[in-house]
């Protein structure tokens, strides 16, 4: 499925339910996000921080052939945060390059979620995603 | 009927004991008549992840808040939110939360401002009930639906305005951030977002007192003989003063509000809730840059 596509039915997804549902939403991809490879663990200098995040959450990026990858690293006493990581994660991750900077930066704030965990938080996605976008770009010129 | 007083002897050196209990007590009271308990976090999902049994959530931002106004809930607001939690006026509340209890103290706070009788903190709120081993469940607790009256807020015991900081001047003023916020090196927390303040400092012969210094490990607060160490000693501060505290928006002044008057008998303590996002880029206002307090211009 086109990016465009699956970021539209995610959103989708999440604004056909009450609030209270779309935090289990969150929470679920909260959950889901995956540890880190050994190979980051190892090595929290290569991670970027994440400034705009209240918790502290790291992000590193990855491109080879074209295709990006993402990693990230967040506390569990974050669940916020880390459910956010881990939608931009699902949706971005494996994704090609043009794909990753063509992606919409008003994302964050077409789930449906400024109600259910206000705008100071939400920015946090944001920045995560303005970051991703930055590291992506970098990398995809070098 | 008001749930009963936790007996724990640190507690009884405090000037209000019944204002906290310790996890131990309230597990053993977990589901007594009368008793709600209430998760207040700064990270929106984390009850959700798991709280304590029986306990419902009230969030900061998107319940006590008002969604247009920079203010808090009106009387209606606040009697249809509790109504909704399950909360009687006669209720005994306990409010525990992440981080301390930062934002337990913030939503106790807002309950004092409605006048709410019986509420207390649990003692090293989350951190503490986990780090002793205790349960927390994803189980959604079955609310029953309360009627608590309308109550109009009081805003002149427990809340500073801008104006009333004016006028406080030559009385004593508590800066709760870090250091660097302080000085103004920066003008948010390090490691949080930038929240807008247009310049970086302190108000004029505030002394700096970081939050956290009242919170012990697992986020317990010190003991009495502490308290009196770090606020009468270290900050200056005289029994009975009049005193305002602030912050960056008034949460982590709140968990220092709340030791001043219950733990340490401070009868006249302001919390000013506008704080430095107000303050630092008010037309007119005067500050002070660097480490030093400054003094204080002649009151308005």
């Amino acid at each position: 499925m086109l990016l465009t596509d699956a970021a539209a039915e995610l959103a989708e997804d999440f604004n056909a339910i009450s609030l209270k549902d779309r935090l289990q939403l969150l929470l679920e991809f909260s959950d889901q996000l995956p540890d880190l490879p050994a190979r980051y663990a190892d090595h929290p200098d290569l991670l970027e921080r994440v400034e705009e995040c209240q918790s502290p959450v790291y992000l590193f990026v990855e491109v080879e052939d074209g295709i990006v990858n993402l990693f990230f690293t967040a506390p569990a006493e974050a669940p916020t945060t880390r459910g956010f990581a881990s939608i931009l994660n699902q949706l971005l991750s494996g994704r090609r390059i043009e794909e990753v900077l063509t992606f919409d930066d008003d994302y964050p704030g077409k789930l449906g979620l400024l109600e259910a965990v206000s705008a100071l938080r939400l920015r946090g996605m944001s920045g995560m995603l303005r970051r991703i976008k930055r590291q992506v770009a970098e990398k995809a010129g070098s | 009927m008001p749930a009963p007083i936790d007996s724990n002897p640190k507690f009884a050196e405090y000037a209000h004991p019944e204002v906290l209990v310790s996890a131990e007590w309230l597990e053993a009271n977990l589901g007594a008549e009368g008793l709600v308990i209430v998760e207040s976090d700064e990270d929106v999902l984390l009850y959700e992840t798991g709280h304590i049994p029986g306990a419902v959530k009230i969030d900061w931002h998107t319940e006590l808040n008002q969604p247009v106004v920079r203010d808090y809930l009106d009387g209606e607001e606040f009697s249809q939110l509790l109504s909704r939690k399950g909360i009687k006026r006669d209720s005994t509340v306990v409010i525990y939360g992440d981080k301390s209890n930062w934002w337990a103290a913030y939503a106790l706070w807002v309950f004092k401002l409605f006048g709410h009788e019986d509420v207390r903190l649990l003692d090293g709120g989350r951190d503490n009930w986990i780090a002793e081993g205790r349960a927390l469940t994803r189980e959604e607790t079955v609310i029953s639906p309360s009627e608590y009256p309308v109550i109009q807020r009081d805003d002149s015991k427990f809340r500073a305005f801008r104006d009333d900081v004016f006028k406080h001047f030559g009385n004593p003023l508590i800066d709760v951030r870090s250091p660097e916020e302080y000085s103004g090196e920066r003008t948010h927390m390090p490691a949080y977002p930038e929240e807008g303040a247009l310049r970086g400092g302190h108000i004029p012969s505030a002394a700096s007192v970081p939050w956290a210094k009242a919170a012990g490990e697992n986020g317990v607060f010190r003991t009495r003989a502490e308290l009196e160490a770090i606020y009468l000693d270290g900050a200056g501060l005289t029994p009975g003063a009049d005193v305002i505290a602030y912050c960056r928006i008034g949460e982590r002044s709140s968990h220092t509000w709340f030791v001043l008057k219950y733990l340490l008998g401070f009868e006249n303590v302001r919390n000013y809730d506008g704080s430095w996002t107000e303050w630092g880029s008010l037309v007119g206002a005067p500050i002070v840059k660097g480490s030093e307090p400054g003094e204080a211009p002649k009151a308005a």
